[in-house]
């Protein structure tokens, strides 16, 4: 089956919604089998804050493979990924509150304030919360032209949350510096197609 | 609350004399062997070194905490030599082989030379002590450790009036240690501690735990255990001591000065640069309990640090 009619199949959305919650169906099998590991809050903790990248990657991978497979039906994904980006922020929030914070908005806001990392990927939680709000066929109408500069804050969200990552680390590099390259990388594509968008129109006017 | 037991604590029921027996046995054996060693210029191929535990005295220094599962302290590891991962060491220390190990004794001493682990604890009895073990990343466990007072191997030794420092140093060997192909830290691991930490009688070498020789991805065949220090100053497989005179480097210092000290005690009122140390997760619980002064031995070394800014010597 060509790749076109796969993603245009009737089953590849409710597939791809799967496919996004496999990672926390993983998550809460492994809490049932007892197999989250000798720390399972740490486990859940980096397990949902990995997803939040590689979903936050994902989404961002979309537009510029669109442009070069020509497949606008790609754009499909691009939502759901998205959303299910603010889904596992939101665990990775909530794990973090209730099990280091114990519910306690105190200690939270402290934590928040004097740590610069937990600073950074609190800002990127929080800017997240108006794209997902955003995330709809009503708001996009609503909004016109401004939705898409209210959505560009995501790559102000992926800077912060690879920032988030680097600054927790101890001394192993490897894996932030990873998600760190492949972020440039979709950020670098983006940057050549403003340069070639901005000369087009400059030149139209 | 700890309990420390007097050496007339222990009744007869915990040592039986068939015990006492082997031991001696095995020491005798030891040493017999170690000295046709020594008279042949090489044990290489004499000795197993790897260390029998079948017999200690129990619960010499213990807690009334729970104790870790097994299971759990035996595969949540920071080890970084096999791997940094919590679960990498369980899994890259397995083929590890410990025989025929020696620890070299070096500097400001008047004894020194390479030694069959063996020699190194003879005539010491292995004891099992309960500590608490509070790691930099803000979590600890409980474990039960078989060991010899660190005091009393050093004393062997004969360190002079010179030796101001102890500093360990664990293998180097890539081939061996996987992790050590990647320079995540400047190898090999070093650490030291003042002499009189290195004297004080809660410093433990173990060589076992939970009753059994000490397992690869925990430090095998012999680890420093300093309760009332972060865990990163417990140095494992460790292969050559020497007194010094001058502060040894430490890895973790090496690696960030600012935010690993020399001295790094347990204190939650001195904060990681990144994070709190305020509160510990227990591995176990669900909830951060509150960390303690020095991990609760604040009664037992606190007197070690009277007068010092322990803001500034972290």
């Amino acid at each position: 089956m060509p790749f076109k009619s796969v993603i245009l199949h009737p089953l590849a959305k409710p597939l791809f919604f799967i496919l996004c919650l496999s990672p926390l169906l993983g998550i809460i099998l492994n809490a049932i089998w007892g197999d989250l590991g000798a720390n399972p809050v740490e486990t859940v903790t980096h397990q949902t804050g990995d997803w939040t990248l590689r979903l936050l990657i994902l989404t961002l991978l979309i537009t510029p493979l669109r442009r070069w497979t020509g497949y606008s039906a790609l754009l499909r994904f691009r939502r759901m990924s998205g959303l299910f980006v603010y889904f596992y922020a939101s665990c990775h929030f909530l794990i973090w509150f209730l099990a280091d914070h114990s519910l306690n908005v105190s200690s939270m806001i402290e934590d928040i304030i004097k740590r610069p990392y937990i600073t950074v990927g609190f800002s990127a939680f929080l800017l997240l919360t108006p794209l997902a709000m955003t995330s709809n066929q009503w708001s996009m109408k609503k909004l016109g032209r401004r939705w898409k500069s209210l959505h560009q804050l995501v790559y102000v969200i992926i800077t912060l949350g690879i920032l988030h990552y680097l600054w927790l680390v101890k001394a192993d590099y490897l894996e932030p510096m990873i998600y760190a390259m492949v972020a440039l990388m979709l950020l670098l594509v983006r940057v050549e197609r403003f340069k070639r968008l901005w000369t087009t129109s400059s030149r139209s006017s | 609350m700890i309990k420390i037991k007097r050496a007339s604590d222990c009744s007869e029921s915990e040592i039986t004399p068939e015990t006492i027996y082997q031991q001696r046995r095995k020491f005798m054996k030891a040493s017999s062997v170690w000295g046709t060693g020594l008279l042949l210029g090489g044990w290489g191929t004499y000795l197993n070194a790897s260390v029998d535990v079948s017999s200690y005295k129990k619960s010499v220094i213990t807690l009334d905490d729970k104790l870790t599962d097994f299971k759990d302290a035996s595969r949540y590891n920071n080890f970084y030599e096999f791997g940094t991962g919590k679960d990498d060491p369980v899994k890259n220390a397995q083929e590890f082989n410990t025989d025929n190990w020696t620890v070299n004794i070096s500097g400001e001493c008047e004894k020194q030379g390479d030694f069959p682990l063996e020699a190194l604890l003879e005539g010491v009895d292995i004891e099992e002590r309960v500590y608490r073990l509070r790691c930099v990343e803000a979590w600890s466990m409980v474990i039960p450790w078989l060991g010899v007072p660190l005091a009393e191997v050093l004393k062997q030794f004969s360190p002079t009036s010179k030796a101001k420092y102890v500093a360990f140093k664990t293998l180097f060997d890539p081939e061996r240690m996987p992790g050590q192909k990647r320079s995540v830290l400047d190898w090999p691991y070093v650490e030291g501690l003042r002499i009189d930490e290195a004297m004080h009688p809660l410093s433990l070498l173990a060589v076992g735990m939970y009753g059994k020789t000490l397992p690869n991805q925990n430090g095998a065949p012999i680890r420093l255990v300093m309760p009332w220090k972060y865990g990163f100053k417990s140095i494992k497989s460790i292969v050559s001591i020497e007194f010094t005179e001058k502060q040894p480097p430490t890895t973790w210092s090496l690696s960030n000065p600012r935010e690993y000290g020399f001295y790094s005690n347990v204190n939650p009122n001195v904060d990681h640069p990144r994070w709190s140390q305020a509160r510990e997760r227990r591995i176990g619980e669900f909830f951060k309990r509150d960390t303690l002064m020095f991990n609760g031995y604040a009664d037992e070394v606190a007197s070690l640090y009277a007068g010092m800014d322990l803001t500034k010597y972290i």
